[in-house]
C-alpha cells in the first residue's frame, strides 16, 4: 500500500486578496461585536465594511483581465468570476450602505435589536425601549459576501459546497432578523434554512456520486473524465442532476422556487435586496461553471433539461405573479421569472449566452436593490406598507418616488431605454444563436405575461386615486436617496449606453479550464 | 448635411425636459408649443434640402450605439418618411394647443400632460427616420409608455382598463416582433452582424425563414395600425383618452405601424411579403369592411371616429400590399391625409364634449341653430373622413382602390363599397347632434372660440389645398414607394394610371 506525500498546494495569494479582505473584515466585525463598546459598535462595523469592501472592488479592477488556476485547481480567477466577485461586492456594499438607514423605523433601525428574542416578549420590548441596535449583520453579510465571492471562483465541488454553506447560513440568520412582523420574519428564516439545508444534502450527495462516477472532485478532472468516457455514466448523470438541484434552488429555478417568495416577504426588505442580486449571481456563476467545465461533455443532454426548467420557470413565475397582492412576494415572482429568462443565456451555452448572463446578472441586482430599497419607503403604522392596495395614488402624493420605482418595473419588464431590455435582448439573441427558438418564444409569451402585473402596479400608482388613510412615504436618509437615485441612473444608463458594460462582459465570457 | 435629423429627433426630447422643468404651468404649456414650432420649423428646413430625386435615403445620419452588438443611431430621410415627419410636425402643434385646458380641472400634472406629448413626438420622429432596425424597435415600443401614462392619467372614466388593454396588445405585439427582429440579425454573418437595415436589406435569406419574420414583423405592425382582427385596442384607447390625445394616437402615433410595413417590411422580406400579400389583402378588407359597419352601430361620437379610423387604416393596408406604385403611394398619401382628417375629426368632436359633457350621441340634437360654426365644421371635418372629391382623403383612397384594382379586382370592388358605408356612418353623425330641433340642453350651447377655430383651421386648408394640388407631396411620395417596389421586386401590372391627375 502506497502512501501519498501531502503536499502543500501553491497558493496564488493575490487572487485570492479580496475574498481574504472581506473575510478577514467579516472576522473583524465579530471582534469588534464582542468588545468594543456598545454604542461605537455599529459605527465601528460600518466603517470596517465598507473600506474593505471598497478595498476588495479595487482589487479585483486591479486584477481585470488576469485569469488564475490557483490551489491545486480549486480556485479558478477568470473573467466571469471576476465579473460575478466585482458585482456580488458592489451589490454587498449597496446594501452595507442601506443597513445604516435609521430614520425610516420609528424604532431607529430595520433589524431586531435580538434575534433570539421571542417576538411580542417582554425581552424585546426592553430591548427597543433601550433602542439596542442589531450591529451582527454587518459581519453576517460579509461572510455571505465572502462565500458569494468563493462561489463564483470554486473550481472544485467540495469548494464550491464549502462556499455554499458559507454563504447561506449568514442568509438564514439575515432572513429572520426583522423588526417588523416578527412571526413571519421567523418563520422564513426556518423555511430558508429547512429547505436550504435539503438543497446542501442534495449538492453534497450528488458531489459523492459525481466522485463515484469519475473519480474527481476538480471540474477539470470531471470533464476529462466525461469526455475519456470513463465511469459509469448513470451514476454521473444522476450526480450531476442533484448538484444541479442544489444550485437550482439557491437560484430559485422552478421546481425548486417554493421558498423563495415566503422568504423575501418575511425578510427584511434590505435583506431580501441582497439575497436577490446577490445570491443570484452566485449561484448563477457557479451553476454556468459546473456545466461549461465540468460537464462540456455531456451538453446536449443537460440543454435539453435546462431548457425545459427555464421555460417552466419563465413561464410559472410570471403567472404566479398576477396573483399576488403584496408587493415583496410579487417582486419574488419576479424575481423567479428572472432566473428563467436568465437559464435562456445559461441553455445557449456559447460565450455570448455567458456574457448575456453576466450583463443580466448585473443590470438586474441593481434594479432589484433600487426597487426593494424603495420598499422600505412606503410605511403606515405597522411598518412597511406592502400590501398591494395601500399603493394606490402613490404617484400623486410622492411622483419621484414612485417613478424611481415605475422606472424599475419599466426595466423588469424589458422595456427599452431600460437595462432590462438589452438584457433580455442579449439572452434572447444568444439562446436564439444556439438554435433555442422555442425557448425564445416561451419567453416572449412570459415577457408580456409579466408587463401585465408589473403594469398593474404602475396603474395603481399612478391612474388611481389615492386612499385616504394610505401609507405615507418616509423620508429617507442620504443613504436611500443615494442608493435609489444612483440604481435609477444606471438602469437608465445601462439601458442607453450599454456598450462599455456589453464589452466588458463580452470579453470576460470565458470559463477558463 | 448631417446632424439635421438628429437634431429633428432630440428637439422635441429636449423640449420635454424643459416643460417639466420650467416655473409655471401657463410658461411649460408655452415652452411646450413653442417647442413644436420650432420643429416644425425645421421640418420645413430639412424637406428643403430633400432632393426628390434623389437616393432613397438622404441627410443620413451614423454614429455607433451599442457598438458590441452592432447597433447604430442611424436615420434617414425618405420620400415616405418626409411626408410622414412633416404630419407629426404639423400635427404636434395642434394637439398641444388642443391640450391647452384640456385637463386642467383632473388635478393631475399639466406639466408631465405637456412633456409626455414632446416625448411621444420625438420617438415618433425618430421610428420614421430611423434606418437601423433595432433603433427603430427600440422606439417603437418605448412610445408605449409615455402614451400609456398620457391615457391612463388623463383619460376618461375607464381609463386605466383603456391604458392596460393598449400597453398589452401593442407590447404582445412589439415582443414578437423583437423575437423576429433577433432572428434577422442572426442571418448575417457572425461578428459582422449590425440592425443596420441597409446591411439587413443585403441578405439574402430564404424564404422559409423570411416568413417566420414576416409574421414576426407584421403582428406587430397589425397590432399597431391596427388591422381586423387585433384592433379592438383602438377604440378603447380612443374613447377614454383626452380628443386631443385621440387624434395624436390614431392620426399620427399609429402610422408607426403601417410605416413599418412600407419602410420595413417591403424592403427585408420582398419573397415573403409577394407570397403573403393575397393574405394580407383579404385582412384589410375584412377590417375595411367590417370596422365601416360597426362604425354605423356606434352610439359614442369617440368609438365612430375611432372605428373610422380603423377601416380606413385597412384601406392603407390594403393599398400597401397591393404592390403597385400607384396603390402603394396612395397609402402613404393616404397616411398624410387620413392623419390630417382623423386629427381635425377628434378635435371637433372633443368640442362638442367639451361643450354638452357627453359623448353619448343621443344626447346631442340640433347644435347647430345655436353653434352653426361647430356644426360647419364638423361637416368639412366629416367630410374629408368619408373622402369627398376635393379632399386629401379622396385622391389618396382613388389611388388605392385604382392601384389595387390592377391587381386584386375583387379586394377593390369590396373595398370601394366602405365608401358608401363612410358616408352612412359620417353623415348619421352629423344627422343626429346637428339637425333637428335643439334639446334643452344644447340650446344654449356656445359656438367655436377663436382658439379652437385656429386649431383646425390649419388641417382643412391642408387637406383642401392637397386635394387640390396633390401633385409635390405625391412626387416626394412616389420617389419613395417606387424604389421600395423596386426592392420587392415586382413590377406593375398595366395601365399605369396617371397620378397627378388624380385631384381634378
Amino acid at each position: 500500500m502506497t502512501t501519498q506525500q501531502f503536499v502543500v498546494p501553491a497558493i496564488d495569494y493575490g487572487a485570492l486578496l479580496p475574498v481574504i479582505v472581506v473575510l478577514g473584515a467579516a472576522v473583524v466585525a465579530i471582534l469588534v461585536d464582542a468588545f468594543a463598546p456598545v454604542r461605537l459598535r455599529a459605527a465601528i462595523d460600518v466603517t470596517v465594511s465598507v473600506v474593505a469592501l471598497v478595498a476588495a472592488l479595487v482589487l479585483l479592477l486591479v486584477r481585470a483581465g488576469t485569469d488564475v488556476v490557483t490551489a491545486n485547481g480549486a480556485v479558478v480567477v477568470d473573467g466571469p468570476a471576476l465579473v460575478a466577485q466585482a458585482a456580488i461586492v458592489a451589490f454587498t456594499l449597496v446594501s452595507v450602505v442601506l443597513y445604516t438607514e435609521k430614520r425610516l423605523d420609528p424604532a431607529g433601525d430595520s433589524f431586531a435589536p435580538a434575534g433570539a428574542s421571542v417576538p411580542g416578549s417582554e425581552l424585546e420590548r426592553v430591548l427597543t425601549l433601550q433602542r439596542t441596535q442589531q450591529t451582527e449583520v454587518y459581519a453576517l453579510t460579509l461572510f455571505a459576501a465572502g462565500g458569494m465571492m468563493t462561489m463564483v471562483a470554486a473550481n472544485d465541488l467540495l469548494t464550491m459546497f464549502v462556499a455554499l454553506e458559507v454563504l447561506s447560513l449568514p442568509l438564514y440568520l439575515l432572513s429572520s432578523l426583522s423588526r417588523r412582523k416578527r412571526l413571519l420574519s421567523q418563520e422564513s428564516g426556518l423555511k430558508y434554512f429547512l429547505l436550504g439545508a435539503f438543497a446542501s444534502a442534495f449538492f453534497l450527495y450528488g458531489t459523492a456520486l459525481v466522485y463515484g462516477a469519475t473519480g474527481s472532485l476538480n471540474l477539470a478532472g470531471i470533464d476529462a473524465a466525461v469526455s475519456a468516457n470513463v465511469g459509469v455514466e448513470s451514476l454521473l448523470l444522476v450526480g450531476t442532476g442533484m448538484v444541479a438541484v442544489g444550485l437550482l434552488f439557491k437560484i430559485s429555478a422552478v421546481p425548486f422556487q417554493f421558498w423563495t417568495p415566503d422568504v423575501y416577504q418575511g425578510a427584511p426588505t434590505v435583506v431580501t435586496g441582497f439575497m436577490a442580486a446577490a445570491t443570484k449571481v452566485a449561484a448563477f456563476v457557479a451553476l454556468m461553471r459546473v456545466l461549461y467545465v465540468g460537464l462540456g461533455g455531456l451538453v446536449a443532454d443537460w440543454t435539453l433539461l435546462l431548457s425545459v426548467v427555464a421555460g417552466l420557470t419563465m413561464l410559472v413565475g410570471s403567472v404566479l405573479a398576477l396573483s399576488q397582492t403584496d408587493i415583496k412576494r410579487m417582486l419574488a415572482y419576479s424575481s423567479i421569472a428572472h432566473a428563467g429568462f436568465l437559464l435562456v443565456g445559461l441553455v445557449a451555452a456559447s460565450p455570448s449566452g455567458t456574457a448575456a448572463a453576466l450583463f443580466y446578472l448585473a443590470v438586474y441586482g441593481i434594479t432589484t436593490i433600487g426597487a426593494f430599497a424603495v420598499v422600505t419607503l412606503v410605511r403606515d403604522a405597522g411598518g412597511e406598507a406592502t400590501h398591494l392596495s395601500s399603493w394606490a395614488g402613490l404617484g400623486r402624493r410622492s411622483p419621484l418616488v414612485a417613478g424611481a420605482f415605475a422606472l424599475f418595473l419599466l426595466s423588469f419588464a424589458g422595456i427599452p431605454l431600460t437595462s432590462g431590455f438589452v438584457a433580455k435582448l442579449s439572452v434572447f439573441a444568444a439562446a436564439f444563436d444556439a438554435g433555442q427558438v422555442v425557448l425564445v418564444l416561451v419567453g416572449v409569451l412570459a415577457s408580456a405575461i409579466a408587463a401585465f402585473f408589473y403594469l398593474r402596479v404602475i396603474v395603481l400608482m399612478f391612474f388611481s386615486e389615492p386612499a385616504p388613510d394610505g401609507p405615507t412615504v418616509s423620508v429617507p436618509s442620504i443613504a436611500t436617496a443615494v442608493v435609489i437615485t444612483v440604481a435609477a441612473g444606471l438602469t437608465v444608463w445601462f439601458g442607453v449606453l450599454p456598450g462599455s458594460l456589453l464589452d466588458l462582459v463580452q470579453q470576460a465570457s470565458e470559463f477558463v479550464r | 448635411m448631417t446632424g439635421w435629423l438628429t437634431a429633428l429627433v432630440l428637439l422635441p426630447a429636449l423640449g420635454a425636459v424643459v416643460t417639466a422643468l420650467v416655473p409655471g404651468v401657463r410658461t411649460a404649456k408655452l415652452v411646450a408649443i413653442a417647442t413644436s414650432l420650432l420643429v416644425l420649423a425645421l421640418t420645413v428646413a430639412v424637406g428643403l434640402e430633400f432632393d426628390p430625386s434623389g437616393s432613397l435615403y438622404q441627410l443620413t445620419d451614423q454614429v455607433a450605439w451599442v457598438a458590441p452588438l452592432g447597433v447604430y443611431w442611424s436615420l434617414g430621410l425618405s420620400g415616405i418618411s418626409l411626408a410622414l415627419v412633416a404630419l407629426t410636425a404639423v400635427a404636434t402643434p395642434l394637439v398641444l394647443g388642443a391640450m391647452w385646458a384640456e385637463v386642467d380641472d383632473t388635478g393631475r400634472s399639466i406639466k408631465a400632460y405637456y412633456a409626455l406629448v414632446l416625448v411621444m413626438e420625438a420617438m415618433v420622429l425618430g421610428a420614421f427616420l430611423a434606418t437601423d432596425v433595432l433603433l427603430f424597435y427600440i422606439l417603437f415600443e418605448a412610445m408605449l409608455v409615455p402614451m400609456y401614462f398620457l391615457i391612463g392619467m388623463y383619460g376618461g372614466e375607464k381609463r386605466q382598463y383603456a391604458a392596460v388593454k393598449f400597453v398589452l396588445y401593442n407590447l404582445f405585439g412589439g415582443l414578437v416582433m423583437l423575437a423576429a427582429v433577433i432572428g434577422l440579425y442572426l442571418q448575417g454573418a457572425p461578428r459582422e452582424r449590425t440592425f443596420l437595415l441597409s446591411d439587413l436589406v443585403a441578405l439574402d435569406i430564404d424564404e422559409g425563414t423570411q416568413m417566420w419574420l414576416f409574421v414576426g414583423f407584421m403582428i406587430a405592425f397589425a397590432i399597431k395600425a391596427p388591422l381586423w382582427p387585433v384592433h379592438t385596442w383602438l377604440p378603447d384607447a380612443a374613447t377614454e383618452a383626452p380628443a386631443s390625445q385621440a387624434a395624436y394616437l390614431s392620426g399620427v402615433v399609429d402610422k408607426v405601424g403601417t410605416f413599418g410595413m412600407i419602410a420595413l417590411v417591403l424592403p427585408l422580406f420582398p419573397d415573403a411579403t409577394v407570397s403573403a400579400a393575397p393574405w394580407v389583402v383579404g385582412l384589410a378588407v375584412v377590417s375595411i369592411v367590417w370596422a365601416a359597419l360597426v362604425a354605423i352601430g356606434q352610439t359614442d361620437l369617440k368609438r365612430i371616429i375611432a372605428y373610422a379610423s380603423i377601416s380606413h387604416f385597412g384601406v392603407i393596408v390594403l393599398g400597401i400590399f397591393a404592390l403597385t406604385t400607384q396603390a402603394t403611394s396612395g397609402s402613404t398619401f393616404y397616411m398624410v391625409s387620413h392623419g390630417l382628417s382623423t386629427t381635425a375629426l377628434f378635435l371637433v368632436v372633443g368640442f362638442m364634449i367639451s361643450r354638452r359633457g357627453s359623448r353619448h350621441l343621443g344626447d346631442y340634437g340640433g347644435l347647430q341653430k345655436p353653434a352653426p360654426i361647430l356644426a360647419g365644421f364638423l361637416l368639412v371635418a366629416g367630410l374629408s373622413g368619408l373622402a369627398m372629391p376635393g379632399m386629401a382623403t379622396f385622391v389618396s383612397e382613388f389611388l388605392v382602390l385604382v392601384g389595387t384594382f390592377s391587381r386584386y379586382q375583387v379586394a377593390a370592388a369590396v373595398a370601394t363599397v366602405s365608401i358608401v358605408l363612410a358616408a352612412l356612418y359620417i353623415l348619421i353623425m352629423y344627422q343626429r347632434t346637428m339637425t333637428g330641433p335643439p334639446t334643452a340642453q344644447t340650446a344654449s350651447v356656445a359656438d367655436v372660440r377663436g382658439r379652437e377655430a385656429a386649431l383646425v383651421a390649419p388641417l382643412f386648408a391642408l387637406l383642401l389645398a392637397l386635394g387640390v394640388v396633390p401633385g409635390p407631396l405625391l412626387t416626394t411620395i412616389t420617389d419613395g414607394t417606387t424604389q421600395t417596389i423596386a426592392e420587392v421586386g415586382v413590377s406593375d401590372p398595366s395601365p399605369v394610371f396617371a397620378a397627378e391627375g388624380a385631384g381634378q
